[in-house]
């Protein structure tokens, strides 16, 4: 089932869209299950699918074809990140293996207390602030250092 | 230097509002299209005096695209812009949605009243959730003021623009692949001729543009294309956003006319960090084919200089890379991206990228074999060119650029299995 809070915002993006193209909202409705559940279930797909109207299989492809949507649950707090040229240049390695010693876990993996996840991205086109991650997809930190993860993940750890 | 064109509100503490746009002469050149009548011909006039080429990395003319459209078609029209920057290097339209919305507003506004359409959709990268969010308030901001919606400040003329967020797909920054994705599918490029001006968004004609493209416009209409034209250098007009990556001491986006020598540019990004001797440089993002320090010190940043040199000004993303960069390790990043975001449909990229990379990686990885610069070379030549949409391109050509230059490097690797740096 889909939340209400969720049909109001599918219904905000649908107004975007001519009235016979439902379907163009179905990237911002997965989106916002993801916000709510913290990962998209394949009975997710299908609520969505019927609430705009469209094939199952149709959303499913969608939610596969892109890299954002999380397949399985996540963290809480998932950071995403970006391994990409700029990013290798200036250290994302360095963050990917201090974010793994510090949470115990490997790139797609969540911690035993669900509170973190840890994914890998393709760019994320913000390359003169690396290296960084996002939060949820949302929050962008850049120029990470050491000091900073840490600042960063005791800031989430409260929340 | 010159006063900011495109970041032109870049000295205010909120550069986004629309009040602070309209203290640096925003919307006055939607204004004058509309009070003075301008007509469609003489607005495409005005953008082909410009010199402006599009800015989203082909480098087209953007006043002959607009002349595609179909002209006295009374049907349903659409007008995109590409703000999925996804290119790595690339972060220049991230710095106009975040900092000057309001340009890419009015540059859509006049392209809409120009092309007559009353929709349009901006595709922002989903990982720049920052952006969307004030690309949001920003067309908000501009309805309630009347330069969006219905009858434009009393013109009788309507658009409205609406934000669509991707979610993590490269390919969607191919402009039909884009399209595809506003319809919500799967980013997959579609077969071109027919081309979006007559097959687009919803099989309607459909013209797209590059964020700083529309940036672009509302200078060139209030100042006039010469103007703007004459900041540059013959064939690349105009003032352009740089985003400089890598290993500078002061990484980020800066506005420059085209034509400015990449040693300024390096100067205005710090110069090399660590004061370390440059080693190459990808100068269009990181499709385009690397080129060494030494070549890059004698290039100017404009269109046929790049290109003179054997790369590509692209999105005018600038990767900078020091002594320190293992150039195997470099290409094995970028064969995986490409590997990554092939999105499946075409045969030789979808296998012809796999094969890319893992023979990059097996080259890194010091197991490497004699044959496979041979075998990537012949790859390369089996992919570009051969798919439907040109990230089959773009897969190929770092593999190229990286052979032609750094091959001694690659051979280091296969034949003693290590690293040279």
């Amino acid at each position: 089932m889909l939340s209400d809070q969720i049909k109001t915002r599918i219904d905000r993006e649908l107004a975007k869209y001519p009235a016979d193209q439902k379907q163009s909202a179905v990237m911002a409705a997965l989106r916002f299950v993801q916000d709510e559940k913290g990962w998209i279930s394949n009975d997710d797909m299908e609520d969505v699918a019927g609430y705009l109207g469209m094939p199952h299989m149709a959303v499913y492809e969608v939610a596969t074809f892109y890299h954002m949507y999380n397949l399985k649950p996540m963290g809480k707090h998932t950071l995403t990140v970006c391994t990409n040229i700029s990013c290798m240049l200036c250290g994302s390695s360095e963050v990917v293996d201090y974010l793994g010693k510090k949470l115990g876990i490997g790139l797609g993996e969540v911690t035993a207390d669900g509170k973190f996840g840890l994914r890998e991205g393709e760019c994320f086109g913000a390359c003169v602030d690396a290296p960084m991650f996002t939060i949820n997809n949302k929050r962008l930190c850049g120029k990470l250092t050491n000091a900073k993860i840490d600042e960063i993940l005791a800031e989430l750890d409260k929340q | 230097m010159n006063a900011p064109i495109l970041l032109n509100t870049s000295h205010f503490d909120q550069p986004w509002t629309l009040e602070n746009y309209l203290k640096v002469g925003g919307y006055q050149a939607l204004r004058k299209v509309i009070e003075n009548k301008m007509t469609a011909d003489e607005i495409i006039a005005e953008v082909k005096a410009s010199g402006l080429r599009g800015r989203g990395g082909a480098g087209f003319p953007t006043g002959l695209k607009w002349s595609f459209m179909p002209k006295n078609y009374n049907g349903v029209k659409y007008l995109v812009c590409n703000s999925d920057e996804g290119e790595p290097g690339t972060c220049k339209d991230r710095d106009i949605l975040r900092y000057n919305p309001h340009s890419l507003i009015e540059g859509m506004a006049i392209a809409a009243y120009t092309m007559q359409v009353q929709t349009g959709y901006n595709y922002v990268h989903g990982e720049i959730y920052e952006a969307y969010e004030r690309m949001e308030d920003a067309c908000e901001e501009a309805r309630k003021a009347g330069y969006l919606g219905n009858n434009i400040i009393g013109s009788g003329f309507s658009f409205d623009l609406h934000n669509h967020m991707g979610y993590g797909a490269y390919v969607c920054g191919e402009e039909t692949a884009l399209l595809e994705s506003i319809e919500g599918k799967k980013g997959q490029p579609r077969f071109k001729p027919p081309f979006p001006a007559n097959y687009g968004l919803y099989g309607k004609p459909t013209t797209i543009n590059n964020t700083e493209t529309f940036a672009s416009i509302p200078y060139i209409i209030r100042e006039g294309g010469k103007k703007f034209a004459d900041m540059g250098v013959p064939n690349s007009g105009g003032v352009k956003l740089f985003s400089i990556s890598g290993h500078v001491n002061n990484p980020g986006n800066f506005e420059v006319p085209l034509g400015t020598p990449f040693k300024k540019l390096l100067e205005m990004a710090g110069g090399v960090r660590n004061g370390n001797k440059l080693k190459a440089v990808i100068p269009g993002g990181s499709s385009m084919p690397v080129l060494p320090g030494e070549i890059m010190m004698d290039l100017n940043m404009d269109f046929d200089s790049i290109q003179k040199a054997g790369s590509y000004l692209g999105t005018g993303a600038v990767i900078v890379m020091d002594e320190t960069t293992c150039m195997v390790k470099a290409l094995e990043r970028l064969s995986y991206f490409y590997f990554e975001e092939s999105c499946g449909q075409c045969t030789p990229c979808r296998e012809g990228t796999g094969w890319l990379y893992r023979i990059v990686h097996r080259i890194e990885k010091g197991e490497g074999r004699p044959e496979d610069l041979d075998l990537l070379a012949d790859l390369c030549e089996n992919i570009a060119g051969r798919t439907i949409c040109a990230l089959g391109d773009a897969a190929a050509w770092p593999v190229q650029g990286f052979l032609k230059h750094f091959r001694s490097e690659f051979e280091y690797h296969i034949e003693h299995k290590r690293c040279l740096v």
